[in-house]
């Protein structure tokens, strides 16, 4: 084996770089002049804000956009990628935030699509299967190969993604934000795997907005915001706070202050509420619990344990079999949402992509989804065009909502700016009750820290809230009370003072605690 | 009541539904390979009249039935290509560019018609061909190898269709452009080029779908005589789920209610009004359609334009 070859038998990429790239959109600099750099044996990562632009330069690097201006200098040497068969030819391979696999074929039909078959115009599958196995065993990346997609996990799919780039020669890998999708433990193991590669001297690009992750395992970063290169450091010579306002560009804090403000009367009661899952299985149950005028009441709960559910018994979305849920003194159980919207409850859904907006609606739009029958937004059955463009530029203003302008397609804005939209539309009506499922579940530092704000905000307003959140971090800085849900039941409910990550963990593993059990 | 049962008889309807499965298959396979891309392709009715005619006008004029073939392929292929364009390269919506398609069709072969022929003429289609030995096994033979070249044909592209879309690479790209483009695309597979040899080669299909009537099972050409039978075959492909073994099935069970039919409107002591008869095969597209929903999912990107976002 000789020195610039990989233990794949390909050959080492020692340097890359990117020289002022630009890319523009309509309406957009997604890039303006960014450098970039990244060498075989080290882990360079990509930070930045959501929108701030990384994709696009990976997307450029991977040939799946054309730059507008700009080099890539590839071993000292100018190359042209111009498609992703380019890329792959010089030993750039991409793992995408979104996998691209195709869930209805197996690992090794996945592997071989788009390459020479040994065998002609026929696959040759058993072949690419023994190769599959092979590099597994190299970079310990074990994984069945006539196992169909669908059938993996996560994290095994993201092992079928790097496979599928070893295969076909990758030196360098992009890796756009790998971790967003994996558990804790499928993190750490995917970090055993980065490091094999490196020490190999395979070159990694590692796009993240989880600061641990890139102080843990990167080498250099290099942050963008709003599409423009702001510098490179050296991990070692750089602190976790010092990197999270770097990306961001001001002061951000990582801890959250409560004003101090007296709790008011219970406006939201659950009463023994019980719920199915799609599949018809009980979901929730027996779940009781008050949410008072003035307090985040956070709930805890590993991913899957009833949280969805109960948010949507609460809305009206789900049908509850057994059980009430009253709304200031009120029974709503089993009112249609849009009666349940009427008495001024609003719900920020978990899936906001999804249930929380309409992608092919302008903001402006979707701004008004819930009240556009009324008036102002609407008389006599007429949409009040101009009443509906001014709030929208005042929401767009006040929420700080980064987009072309209010006709701007909802599903074309970022992960942070979209929830910015759901959040403007929420809280401008001002709840008397607020759901919000996983508010800052994907979103950056600074966009977490804003929507964090927000909802203080409204508890100083005296909104009931009510934060569903799997994130143990979150629902300890910003609840008032923390109750711990597990396989649909209420496990107790910890005060703010009293929460540490150890007794929630338990909690959210099932544990019941003796004494502490409260239900206010 | 007796001799609908007679041996003769039921002989007779299953070699006539092993005949009449013809232009479904060839139809319905072409369907498989663009659904399979993700592209509906509606448009198939129109690009088997055309092809139906074309095939029947240079037969007639030519008395060459293999150059009529040719040109419904030729026929099918264009109009394919049309069809690409607008799906592909113009991002159309597929349904209703589909449709356009079949008035296309439909009008234009019976313009052609009107112009060029006038009234209806008859030629001598594709005879009969006994297989060797094996036409000669009793029943069988006679229901299966005592038939025209455009069946035997029909029939062997099933399994043809079957290896070329599991067992090549092309069948691989074909799968995954239409399950996730994205992902074929980020593999450096042309997702445009797949869905054009799809579109191109479900038109040539159908044109020949339209040339086993005009030139082999009918021998004539009347204005809209597929009537519909292109609407079933697209049909069929949900009811096969995508798949060319699933297809066969759907195609002999209508073509073998489609024979009873015809055998019950000449049987006598059966008074089945011919109108209900004839309309069998359609309620049976709508009860097999709604039995068949959800079974097996359709390709994920069916119907979806493919756009990189650049």
């Amino acid at each position: 084996m000789s020195d610039n070859k990989l233990p794949s038998g390909h050959t080492r990429i020692d340097t890359l770089e990117m020289r002022g790239i630009t890319k523009r959109f309509p309406g957009v600099l997604a890039n303006n002049k960014v450098d970039f750099d990244v060498r075989a044996g080290e882990v360079h990562a990509l930070l930045g804000e959501n929108g701030a632009g990384k994709s696009t330069l990976m997307k450029v690097l991977y040939g799946l956009y054309g730059q507008d201006e700009g080099e890539i200098v590839l071993n000292g040497k100018n190359i042209k990628i111009e498609s992703p068969t380019d890329a792959i030819n010089h030993g750039i391979g991409m793992i995408h935030q979104h996998f691209m696999l195709v869930e209805t074929l197996t690992v090794a039909e996945n592997v071989a699509l788009g390459m020479p078959s040994s065998r002609g115009f026929l696959t040759d599958l058993d072949r690419v299967s023994k190769r599959i196995i092979e590099l597994g065993k190299i970079y310990g990346l074990e994984i069945d190969p006539s196992a169909y997609i669908w059938q993996l996990s996560v994290g095994q799919q993201q092992r079928v993604e790097i496979i599928k780039a070893l295969y076909r020669g990758a030196a360098l890998l992009i890796l756009d934000e790998p971790t967003a999708v994996l558990t804790p433990q499928e993190v750490k193991e995917f970090f055993v795997i980065m490091r094999q590669m490196v020490s190999d001297g395979h070159a990694l690009i590692f796009i993240s907005h989880k600061l641990h992750e890139i102080m843990d395992i990167c080498d250099r970063v290099t942050v963008l915001r709003d599409g423009e290169l702001i510098g490179t450091k050296i991990i070692a010579e750089i602190t976790k706070s010092e990197l999270a306002n770097w990306m961001v560009g001001r002061e951000v804090s990582m801890t959250r202050e409560l004003a101090d403000i007296e709790r008011g009367p219970a406006r939201l009661e659950m009463i023994n509420i019980n719920c199915n899952s799609n599949r018809g299985t009980p979901a929730v149950r027996n779940f009781s619990l008050n949410v008072h005028s003035g307090e985040i009441l956070g709930v805890a709960g590993i991913s899957g344990n009833g949280q969805k559910e109960l948010a949507e018994a609460i809305t009206g979305l789900r049908e509850i079999t057994s059980g009430s849920v009253v709304l200031e003194g009120e029974d709503i159980t089993n009112h249609l949402p849009g009666e349940v919207t009427e008495r001024m409850l609003s719900y920020i859904p978990e899936e906001r992509m999804r249930d929380g907006m309409i992608k092919d609606f302008s903001i402006a739009e979707n701004m008004i989804l819930r009240e556009h029958h009324k008036t102002p937004f609407a008389e006599n059955g007429f949409l009040m065009l101009k009443t509906i463009a001014k709030h929208s530029d005042d929401l767009i203003d006040k929420f700080r909502v980064k987009t072309p302008s209010r006709e701007t397609k909802a599903g074309s804005l970022s992960g942070g700016n979209i929830q910015k939209v759901v959040l403007a539309r929420e809280i401008s009506r001002q709840p008397r009750v607020l759901i919000a499922a996983q508010p800052t579940r994907g979103l950056d530092v600074g966009a977490t820290e804003y929507v964090h704000a927000q909802l203080l905000k409204q508890r100083e307003n005296g909104t009931a809230i009510m934060m569903i959140s799997e994130d143990l971090d979150e629902v300890m800085a910003v609840s008032d009370r923390i109750a711990v849900i597990c396989e649909g039941e209420l496990i107790g409910i910890v005060p703010r003072d009293e929460a540490t990550p150890e007794r929630l963990g338990l909690m959210m593993a099932g544990v019941r605690e003796e004494e502490g059990v409260q239900t206010a | 009541m007796s001799e609908i049962f007679s041996a003769t008889v039921i002989i007779g309807i299953l070699t006539s539904g092993i005949r009449l499965a013809t232009p479904y298959l060839y139809a319905a396979i072409g369907e498989t390979f663009s659904q399979r891309s993700g592209v509906l392709n509606l448009g198939v009715e129109g690009q088997m009249l055309l092809g139906a005619f074309v095939s029947f006008y240079v037969a007639f004029t030519t008395g060459n039935l293999w150059l009529g073939l040719l040109g419904a392929m030729i026929a099918g292929a264009l109009m394919g290509l049309a069809m690409a364009y607008v799906t592909v390269n113009l991002q159309a919506v597929q349904g209703i560019s589909g449709i356009g398609f079949y008035l296309f069709g439909l009008g234009m072969s019976d313009l052609l018609f009107k112009m060029l022929l006038g009234t209806v003429e008859t030629v001598k289609g594709f005879s009969v061909a006994p297989i060797p030995v094996l036409s000669k096994i009793p029943v069988i033979g006679e229901i299966f190898f005592q038939q025209n070249i455009m069946v035997y044909i029909a029939f062997l592209l099933v399994p043809t269709a079957w290896f070329i879309l599991n067992k090549t690479t092309l069948g691989l790209k074909i799968r995954s452009v239409g399950e996730n483009p994205d992902a074929a695309d980020s593999l450096g597979v042309s997702v445009a080029k797949i869905r054009y040899f799809t579109i191109i080669l479900g038109g040539t299909l159908s044109g020949v779908a339209g040339a086993s009537m005009s030139i082999a099972l009918l021998n004539v050409f009347q204005q809209n005589m597929t009537s519909g039978l292109g609407f079933i075959a697209v049909a069929l492909v949900y009811f096969g789920a995508w798949r060319a073994w699933g297809v066969l099935a759907g195609a002999l069970l209508f073509s073998m209610v489609q024979a009873i039919q015809l055998r019950m409107q000449i049987i006598e002591s059966i008074s089945l009004s011919p109108d209900l008869a004839v309309m069998m095969p359609y309620i049976l597209t709508i009860i097999v359609l709604v039995a068949s929903v959800s079974r097996v999912r359709a390709p994920a990107a069916l119907t979806k334009p493919f756009d990189r976002g650049d």
